[in-house]
């Protein structure tokens, strides 16, 4: 009787086991085949940017060297040019962002104000429409603004483009303070905008970088907004991009997506440090 | 100060930058769809529209389809096995490897496609490399599978991490007790945690869809020749005719592929904040 028992369950053990082992294997394949799907067309594009020559039927580039790489950096070359113009019309982006978001923010922070919700709505709303049609016409206002083709003009749509990040996440980040703190200051004598610079916004400040970081990279990687609004007077890199590969010179538009590809990843490394679980349990309430 | 003009003080520079560079634009694309240059009500657009581009609006429908199903399965997969896999060490590969793309842009996705999946690009040459196909076999994978591919690649990182954020924050004890009765994995996943994340994966699922109808870069540089994407004809439209009308029909049909969906997700939304608040 207990011989059949402890069969049975050694049977069942060995079923189990075996389960897991073929579950282990079977996902060990799944990650694989992920990986593969990932970083093929990366490595794809890495070998573009070393390749001088490469055509079919060659596995592999059949000319390797720096040439291009020496082209792209020259100072006065277009990638140059646009990989500045592209850093100051982000840079500008999240200057415009944070300054009405930081207001606005802090404002729809308090639970009790009338109408949050529809307010929250309200900046929602551009990441809620498909935005290529509102671009199009963007850029037809534009032309009668006489913005189009200028750099305020991508600076605006992309601004527009940034700010549901930027409120959201500055909402969010002035929730995540104790509101006695405040309270306490302010019992203590300190004025209103003295409390808000040296209690709330240190307080707020890491929620502040990652919303810039955001908006930063939104900006730096727009591509359908500035095709309308600002080409071909202003080139932004993906605008850059976008001609090269078209041209199919496919090192100029491998180096560049590459120069758009290590921002990408870097922040996205370094934005847990600044999406703290306290301002990220805070989103979108 | 009373605190309703403080307010409006503090929200007035944001509200307006939305109303003005976002709504105004929306509301001039409706307004040109349904008009003659007069402002005199038509269809003519819409039946131009259906006359020219009823190839393309069925292919975007497809290709919207079939990438929000894949992006379904493919990141129901993975948060599943993120959440429940007893292999620890696999999961932090996992949870690593699933997340970058997040923040690559979709002009940098179209270009590593474009030269990936191209006739003699990099996956075909491994394939022939391998000894799998002949270099003659090799097809290129440029048009309507490359569009669906890259959105899936690029799109995945973000539908996996509200997905499996979700699948992470249910009640643990359910999935435990459900495992001490003897429920296997697959059926603990259907039964007990898909339901409970159903309406996040609604979400993402519109929030993709936006996405897609947005992105202009993916149709331009990976499909090639006809049928393609409205969002190609639009542009098309406007940058050889000047034709204002006719591309903000195609917009509408684009904002009509998305609404079904976003219906969904406001009422989910304004739902949870009632609950909520």
């Amino acid at each position: 009787m207990s011989r059949t028992v402890t069969m049975e369950r050694s049977s069942v053990n060995a079923i189990g086991r075996f389960k897991l082992r073929w579950g282990f294997w079977g996902q060990t394949l799944f990650i694989t085949l992920l990986a593969l799907a990932f970083f093929g067309p990366v490595v794809n594009l890495l070998l573009w940017t070393v390749a001088e020559s490469w055509f079919f039927p060659h596995a592999v580039p059949n000319e390797w060297g720096l040439k291009y790489w020496g082209q792209v950096f020259n100072p006065y070359s277009d990638v140059s040019g646009s990989l500045f113009t592209s850093v100051m019309i982000a840079l500008a982006s999240v200057m415009v962002c944070l300054l009405v978001s930081i207001p606005a923010g802090y404002a729809m922070s308090r639970r009790s104000m009338p109408w949050r919700l529809a307010f929250m709505l309200l900046f929602l709303l551009p990441q809620a429409f498909p935005n290529l049609t509102v671009y199009m016409n963007m850029a037809r206002i534009f032309y009668s603004w006489n913005l189009n083709g200028t750099i305020l003009g991508v600076i605006l749509v992309h601004s527009v483009h940034g700010l549901m990040y930027s409120v959201w996440i500055s909402v969010a980040a002035f929730s995540a303070i104790d509101p006695m703190l405040s309270r306490a200051s302010r019992n203590l004598g300190a004025g209103p905008i003295y409390t808000f610079i040296h209690v709330v916004l240190p307080q707020a400040t890491p929620g502040l970088i990652a919303a810039s970081i955001f908006v930063f990279l939104e900006s730096l990687d727009e591509f359908t907004g500035t095709f309308f609004v600002g080409a071909p007077e202003v080139s932004t890199l993906p605008l850059l991009l976008y001609s090269a590969s078209m041209e199919g010179n496919y090192q100029i538009s491998s180096i560049t997506a590459l120069i758009l590809l290590v921002p990408s990843i870097g922040f996205m490394l370094l934005i847990n440090r600044f999406m703290r679980p306290e301002v990220l349990s805070k989103l979108g309430q | 100060m009373r605190a309703s003009t403080r307010n409006i003080l503090m929200i007035g520079p944001a509200a307006v930058m939305v109303l003005a560079l976002f709504l105004y634009p929306l509301g001039f694309s409706i307004v040109s769809a349904v008009t003659h240059d007069d402002y005199s009500l038509t269809l003519t657009h819409f039946i131009k529209v259906f006359e020219l581009y009823s190839k393309d609006i069925q292919f975007t429908v497809l290709i919207v389809l079939s990438s929000v199903l894949i992006l379904a399965l493919l990141s129901i997969a993975i948060s599943a096995m993120i959440v429940l896999s007893p292999f620890k060490r696999l999961v932090a590969i996992l949870s690593m490897l699933y997340r970058l793309p997040l923040f690559i842009p979709f002009i940098v996705a179209a270009q590593m496609m474009r030269t990936f999946l191209a006739k003699n690009g990099l996956m075909n040459n491994t394939i022939v490399a391998a000894g799998l196909l002949t270099p003659m076999d090799t097809v290129s994978f440029l048009g309507w599978t490359g569009i669906i591919i890259t959105f899936v690649w690029k799109q995945l990182a973000f539908t996996t991490l509200l997905i499996s954020g979700a699948m992470a924050a249910l009640d643990q004890s359910q999935i435990r007790a459900a495992q001490n009765l003897g429920a296997s994995r697959l059926r603990i996943l259907i039964q007990i945690m898909i339901p409970q994340v159903l309406p996040t994966i609604g979400v993402a699922l519109v929030l993709s869809t936006v996405t897609i109808m947005s992105v202009l870069s993916v149709p331009l540089m990976i499909g090639t020749g006809s049928p393609t994407m409205i969002t190609a004809d639009m542009a098309f439209r406007v940058n050889s005719y000047g034709d204002y009308h006719v591309a903000n029909a195609l917009g509408m049909i684009s904002y009509l592929i998305c609404a079904a969906l976003a219906w969904f997700y406001l009422r989910q939304t304004i739902k949870e904040k009632g609950a909520m608040s």
